[in-house]
């Protein structure tokens, strides 16, 4: 039977749309001409560039504290919430789900638009503080998502089984059911830490003097065109760390999934 | 016999914290949103005191309906593409066997988590009058000399598209999943042809998942000032920039508010209709 070519020839454009850019751009970053419309010779003098750049490892550094405090918070909140939704069913955990899915499901402009309006009703300075709040208040929704992903496959008979063999209630969570869970939770805080590494919308409606994280830096240097091979240099990079991130939450996912 | 974390109190010890955290930081601020509208506006881009109707009354100027027709415009059209380019994609990929799926998955997964920011520069260098895509198609003879590929709705429509499709791809990946193939082999033998198998067979077989997807496409671009802010000109604005431009340029937080007040809104009644339509099904699936 002649089954049609076509979903197979768009899976291969779709592959090439979604990733040649990304090439491109790790490509240009070796490439001596500044708008990479050429190859003319191969360079580190980016990746030299980018090394000398401080306000750009500042950046990094101010991001990387902020996604580590986001990380926590949401990972703590998210997975309370992914376990209530889980277990019960009443109309207190119906209000609790529009709360944790319309994060997700509303425009990240309206979402800094309303923490502006929060913040700057209450006279609260914008700054570091600010934008950890309104990262943990997006990543709960994410890490919830995942938890809750991971549950619907959990077996909750194991915890009956523990209480019946003479386990306490926290002796039940803390020895069954969290390193059941984990690969989850982990997966879930994995996924909050790169969205905080990563986030501009939000950011910069509640970003402060003084609080430029790296996708704001980024944001400033894509306005003058000397930095414009540096960002490649610096995407190249930090490309390398979403792949590591990725591979290793495939992993985690692997290895939940039981032998069969 | 009881069981295990099933108490009222439970149950309220482990919601309070997501629950209040969300009300505190979601909840309020999207109602102050619709408060700030109707206040003055100060001096140094906060809100005066008292009220004032200047905000909601600016919502008329003249230039605003055809910011909105093009911001829902763009955003219809971007999620026709997504939803065009993922269903078949996803068709294809759920028949795929297991570890070929998971290396797709991967080239799909590793765009989307990368920085937004870097995603849409790329798109800028790809595009650059200077840059790689120009020049190739100029030493084609596609494109003249001064024919710009930046800074217009096609550019804006693409980059719309390239940021959003994983949006729409994996939610009908995750449903062709489970889609049982053997109803179109069966479709097939009663007589039915590719495209009819194709729209009455496979696609309400996925419609949960492609609506899911097309509604996070639409809501994301209703939402976007970043794409067309660095790859549209003048004439490409959408709605979100005009917000941030009230908001940060003209020092305006209470017409801004009432711009984003009107998109949430729409945008929460459109989630309404959609999250009673999906109730409305699950119900007859009940009966």
């Amino acid at each position: 039977m002649k089954r049609s070519r076509l979903p197979a020839t768009l899976t291969a454009l779709v592959l090439l749309f979604l990733n040649a850019p990304l090439a491109v751009l790790v490509l240009n970053s070796f490439n001596a001409s500044r708008f990479g419309g050429t190859w003319e010779g191969f360079t580190w003098q980016w990746y030299e560039r980018l090394w000398q750049a401080d306000e750009v490892w500042d950046a990094f550094l101010l991001s990387l504290r902020l996604a580590t405090a986001t990380t926590l918070a949401a990972t703590v909140l998210g997975t309370l919430a992914a376990w209530s939704l889980h277990r019960f069913n009443g109309r207190l955990q119906h209000v609790h789900r529009a709360l944790i899915v319309l994060p997700l499901a509303l425009p990240e402009l309206l979402m800094g638009m309303a923490l502006l309006s929060l913040f700057t009703a209450l006279h609260i300075p914008t700054g570091p503080l600010t934008i950890w709040a309104a990262h943990v208040t997006f990543c709960i929704s994410y890490v919830a998502m995942v938890v809750l992903g991971r549950l619907r496959d959990f077996d909750t008979h194991l915890l009956d089984a523990a209480r019946d063999l003479g386990a306490g209630p926290w002796q039940v969570a803390y020895r069954v059911l969290l390193p059941l869970l984990l690969p989850g939770i982990l997966a879930g805080a994995l996924l909050a830490f790169t969205l905080s590494m990563d986030d501009f919308v939000i950011t910069f409606f509640v970003s402060g003097p003084g609080s430029t994280t790296l996708p704001l830096r980024i944001a400033s240097m894509m306005k003058t065109s000397r930095s414009l091979p540096v960002i490649n240099a610096l995407s190249t990079l930090l490309l390398c760390a979403t792949f590591l991130a990725a591979a290793l939450s495939l992993r985690l996912g692997r290895r939940c999934t039981p032998p069969s | 016999m009881k069981h295990v974390f099933r108490g009222r109190t439970t149950e309220w010890l482990l919601t309070t914290p997501s629950l209040l955290w969300l009300a505190i930081f979601f909840a309020l601020p999207a109602g102050l949103i619709l408060m700030a509208a109707f206040r003055p506006a100060d001096l140094h881009g906060g809100l005066g005191d008292g009220w004032s109707l200047a905000a909601v009354h600016a919502l008329a100027d003249p230039s605003y309906p055809a910011l909105w027709f093009r911001t829902l415009w763009l955003s219809l059209v971007a999620t026709l593409i997504c939803l065009a380019l993922a269903l078949p994609a996803g068709y294809h990929l759920a028949r795929l066997p297991r570890r070929r799926q998971g290396v797709i998955l991967l080239l799909i997964v590793l765009p989307f988590l990368t920085n937004f920011l870097i995603r849409v520069f790329a798109w800028k260098t790809l595009l650059h009058p200077d840059g790689p895509l120009t020049r190739l198609l100029q030493n084609c003879g596609i494109l003249s000399e001064d024919t710009l590929l930046l800074y217009n709705s096609g550019a804006v429509l693409a980059v719309l598209v390239y940021v959003h499709l994983p949006f729409a791809l994996l939610p009908v990946y995750a449903a062709a999943e489970r889609f049982d193939f053997c109803l179109l082999d069966a479709a097939r033998d009663l007589g039915a042809g590719a495209w009819k198998r194709f729209w009455s067979v496979f696609l309400p077989g996925v419609g949960a998942g492609a609506g899911a997807g097309a509604l996070l496409v639409l809501t994301g671009c209703l939402g976007q000032y970043v794409v067309p802010q660095l790859v549209g000109g003048t004439d490409n604005e959408m709605i979100g920039n005009r917000i941030v431009q009230r908001a940060f340029s003209d020092r305006n937080l209470p017409e801004a508010a009432a711009l984003s007040g009107v998109l949430l809104i729409a945008l929460l009644l459109v989630l309404m209709a959609q999250a009673r339509k999906r109730r409305h099904s699950a119900r007859e699936a009940g009966l």
